[in-house]
């Protein structure tokens, strides 16, 4: 069954980012639309995870606009794009390693919590009732992702692949519009990316969040993306849907090599 | 439900006995399963009236009286509900093994004519539309948990909840339906079709009744005093017997509650959280436990480490003494109830088992320490011995009269005989209808006066227990006439923790001999602690110290043996320890580690006749050995023969 992929929900419009004497970040307009999956790949160094900071306010590019859900923007910041619905994962692991599963799929939450510390605190009236609210939200998450054997595991325990999911888990938790994963599956087995790509589309197609996602493994892109932007030295090389990208001639050359 | 009251007196089906329930105790709890975070219950009455909607729902479908439902999926209590709802309606649940694949399902599904089915989620779903083609009679597939079931277009998939909102309809239109299909149910109806796991040959589907279920629940309540305020944790397979006895015959007959894990892989965490007072695992579990906390307790600081070791010391001889109830003297009492705090209490509570007052084991022989273990904390856990064909119950230990190597007397209503082979036969109200179209094999198992052949053999104990030793197959008879069970033999000399595999041999000789494995970790450990070096196996196995060693454990089976006085002309007289372990590659095992006996047989002959030759003190052996890369090579070793010390008899010693 086909999803209904909607209107542009975010787009970038030359954007250029630099360090220093460093570009990182080349004249990239790109944009996402609703409900799809989206890709961003290329080779090591290629600006990537840079991308994904530029749209989720971390970065701050030099030029360029941002459009989110319409509104226009020069740079995003880090607290507005969370505010607004943009959630992500990072490629090393973030999480609180001494908390429990719950507890770091909780921290999620707190953007949607209302109530103060102090009511927080007491834990009674409206914020034990807010407290019980959010606890039922994570507990959908917790039983989606099947983690409900861990849901009291410190997840400085946890194998890597897990750890993934709880990151994974923490992101859906502050029912994000759109979903930002830096590299969900590195450093998994099969069996796991096959788990997390599964999860992935589950996401996509139970909450109707917007994905995008930058990873190294190929098979898994083409086989999960609706469409793909194709970076490298940080210029945009290519994007449109996987078959269309697996026969751009420049992406061929930049991942298998040309003869100079 | 008012109608409750319409109900007749006689009990005899679990639909009659749910509603039975609904009005007597309609707001205790019935099911609980942990969901979302959280203990979901349901009361006895919201049970009966979920179970309405469904069999209304079902009916609604075109479910007929003597129509079969499939059911697959974990323990959950929807599950639980569809099998009741089948039977209210007057059709049969065949539960099937949830972990089976597609492939494995299609027999049983064919051959039980399966109408219906009732799975848990997407993937047994997935796993009955793949094989759908090839099950003319599969009509519809109701699932249970809709994630990810949003694009299954089928006509024939219905989601669970809109068959029951479809049922509560169809009662608003019909509301006498139910209860007059409910009503016409009797007691010598056929309740259930279970398949026995068929390691040999096809499964075959067990036709239990009401009758044998009910009437054994009704026995083994009394037997073991259970009243309507046990706890179970219900996480063994749907398709297993006891689960239907534990979980759904004996909760329905008495009115407890069963409780169903969040799943799999959240059994320990849940058995703590629901602390049941009634528990069955298989001896491997126990064991597992076991190992556990002895690993734990081995890393734990030196402090904890002596109180624990002091205080089990202490366990193994009052504990035990304390729960069979004999005497005690005052100040072990009061030392126990000192140990109770510190040791035995935390532990229990980790292991999930501070309410438990009963514990069952069966299937397989459970070691004696582990038994030990559990007894001196103070949890009375016992043997049973049991078939699918039986409705579970043949023999059980009595309360105070538990013993590690017997299952005990025969059970409430149960008749047992023994062939002249020893083989057990029995005769019980719980004996099984009829295997499902397959009338032979009926017969060959279940005589005309209801006999029922078990294939084990067994004999009685002094105090009338049921030992069981063997397969009646593989037990033989010695030159003298006195039996000879390899298993039994075998399986005592495995107790030790030294031994890792053993072979005894005896059918048509004059003496018993066997082979001895040696465990490579356990006497390994041990010689370092001697400083005795070694370079392997083969070396160490030959050594005369580890010789002396697995000496006294052969004498110790021997005068375990000799306590027997049928057992005790199969004393090992002579014994060597073989120069590599047995292995599945080279054959010598199954991959589920049981000794091949014929290919061990023919592999050693030569190490057999020697142990038979009482002239020779060793022999030599060139075999073959695969390697873990798989290349092959030959071994030479020379083994040393030992005589061990045989008792002439335990009543003649103490004569004496």
């Amino acid at each position: 069954m086909e999803r209904k992929i909607g209107e542009t929900l975010l787009s970038v419009d030359h954007i250029s980012l630099s360090f220093g004497g460093v570009k990182a970040l080349t004249d990239i307009s790109f944009s996402i639309r609703e409900k799809e999956v989206f890709a961003i790949i290329g080779p090591n160094g290629a600006g990537k995870t840079s991308m994904l900071n530029v749209i989720n306010g971390f970065y701050h590019p030099q030029e360029g606009e941002i459009t989110y859900k319409g509104v226009h923007r020069k740079q995003m910041r880090s607290h507005e794009a969370a505010v607004q619905g943009i959630a992500r994962t990072f490629q090393n692991v973030a999480l609180f390693k001494g908390m429990s599963t719950l507890d770091n799929i909780m921290t999620g939450r707190i953007i949607r919590m209302k109530r103060n510390l102090f009511w927080q605190a007491m834990y009674l009236g409206p914020a034990r009732k807010e407290e019980m609210e959010n606890r039922e939200f994570v507990e959908d998450i917790i039983d989606f992702l099947e983690i409900q054997a861990i849901r009291r595991t410190p997840v400085g325990r946890l194998p890597y692949g897990l750890q993934k999911r709880v990151e994974l888990g923490r992101a859906l938790a502050m029912e994000p519009e759109l979903l930002l994963l830096d590299e969900p599956m590195a450093g998994m087995n099969i069996e796991e990316k096959q788990d997390m790509c599964r999860f992935i589309l589950d996401v996509n197609d139970q909450y109707g969040t917007t994905i995008a996602l930058i990873e190294h493994d190929m098979g898994v892109v083409m086989d999960i993306s609706d469409r793909v932007v194709v970076l490298d030295y940080g210029k945009k090389l290519a994007d449109g849907s996987p078959d269309e990208v697996r026969a751009n001639q420049d992406v061929i050359d930049a991942y298998l090599g040309v003869p100079h | 439900m008012t109608e409750t009251a319409r109900i007749d007196k006689k009990l005899d089906t679990i639909p009659k006995l749910l509603l039975d329930h609904a009005r007597r105790r309609g707001n205790s709890p019935a099911n609980r399963h942990k969901d979302l975070g959280f203990w979901q219950s349901w009361t006895w009455s919201e049970v009966a009236e979920e179970v309405r909607n469904l069999a209304c729902g079902l009916a609604k479908l075109g479910f007929k009286r003597g129509d079969k439902l499939a059911v697959i999926g974990d323990n959950r209590p929807r599950l639980y509900w569809s099998m009741v709802a089948a039977q209210a309606l007057g059709g049969i649940p065949v539960p099937l093994y949830q972990d089976s694949v597609a492939e494995e399902m299609v027999y049983v599904l064919e051959n039980s004519d399966a109408k219906f089915a009732i799975v848990q989620n997407q993937e047994q779903t997935d796993k009955l539309l793949e094989i759908k083609d090839r099950l003319p009679h599969l009509e519809y597939i109701c699932y249970e948990e809709p994630r990810g079931m949003r694009d299954y277009t089928q006509e024939f998939v219905f989601y669970y909840k809109d068959v029951q909102q479809t049922g509560r309809a169809f009662h608003g239109e019909n509301p006498d339906y139910f209860l007059q299909e409910l009503e016409q149910g009797q007691g010598s109806d056929i309740s259930i079709f279970l398949y026995t796991s068929g390691t040999t040959g096809k499964p075959k589907g067990v036709v239990l009744t009401a009758d044998n279920l009910i009437i054994t629940a009704r026995n083994s309540i009394d037997f073991d005093n259970l009243t309507s305020d046990e706890e179970v944790l219900a996480y063994l397979p749907m398709a297993w017997v006891g689960d239907n006895i534990f979980s759904l015959a004996q909760a329905y007959v008495i009115g407890f509650c069963v409780n169903c894990p969040e799943n799999p892989e959240t059994v320990m965490t849940d058995l703590k959280e629901i602390g049941p007072t009634y528990y069955f695992a298989p001896p491997a579990i126990y064991e597992t436990v076991l190992t556990k906390v002895m690993i734990r307790m081995e890393d734990a600081g030196k402090i904890k480490r002596s109180m624990f070791n002091y205080f089990m010391e202490l366990a193994k001889s009052v504990g035990i003494r304390i729960l069979d109830g004999k005497a005690v003297s005052f100040s072990e009492k009061l030392l126990y109830s000192i140990g109770q705090i510190l040791v035995y209490g935390p532990l229990r509570n980790n292991l999930g088992l501070s309410r438990t007052r009963l514990a069952y084991t069966a299937g397989e022989a459970i070691g004696p320490e582990i038994f030990e273990f559990f007894r001196s904390l103070g949890i009375n856990i016992k043997q049973l011995y049991g078939q699918t064909e039986a409705s579970v119950f043949i023999c059980a230990q009595p309360d105070g009269q538990v013993k590690a190597d017997t299952v005990g007397t025969a059970y409430p209503g149960v008749e047992l005989r023994l062939a002249d082979n020893n083989e057990v036969f029995y005769r019980s109200p719980g004996v099984f209808h009829s295997y499902y179209k397959n009338p032979e094999s009926t017969a060959d198992t279940k005589d005309a006066e209801g006999w029922v052949a078990t294939g084990d053999a067994g004999f009685f104990d002094e105090d009338g227990h049921l030992k069981i030793i063997d397969r009646a197959k593989d037990v033989g008879r010695m030159t003298d006439g006195s039996m000879f069970a390899p298993k039994y033999i075998e399986n005592k000399l495995k107790f030790f923790p030294f031994i890792k595999e053993a072979v005894a041999f005896g059918d048509e000789k004059d003496y018993a001999t066997a082979f001895i494995c040696i465990d490579i970790e356990a006497v390994g450990n041990w010689a370092e602690r001697r400083n005795l070096a070694y370079s392997g196996y083969t070396d160490l196995s030959a050594r005369d110290e580890v010789y002396d060693l697995l000496q006294e454990c052969v004498e110790s089976v021997n005068a375990d043996l000799a306590r027997d006085e049928k057992l005790s002309g199969s004393q090992i007289k002579r014994y060597l320890l073989l120069h590599k372990e047995l292995d599945a590659d080279d054959g010598e095992l199954t991959r589920t580690r049981k000794v091949r006996r014929r290919i061990v047989a023919e592999k050693y002959a030569v190490l057999i006749t020697a142990l038979d030759d009482p002239q020779q003190t060793h022999c030599e052996i060139d075999s073959q050995m695969t390697f873990e890369d798989g290349r092959t090579g030959n071994v030479h070793a020379d083994l040393q023969i030992r005589e061990s010390v045989r008792i002439k008899s335990h009543v003649h010693t103490l004569a004496a």
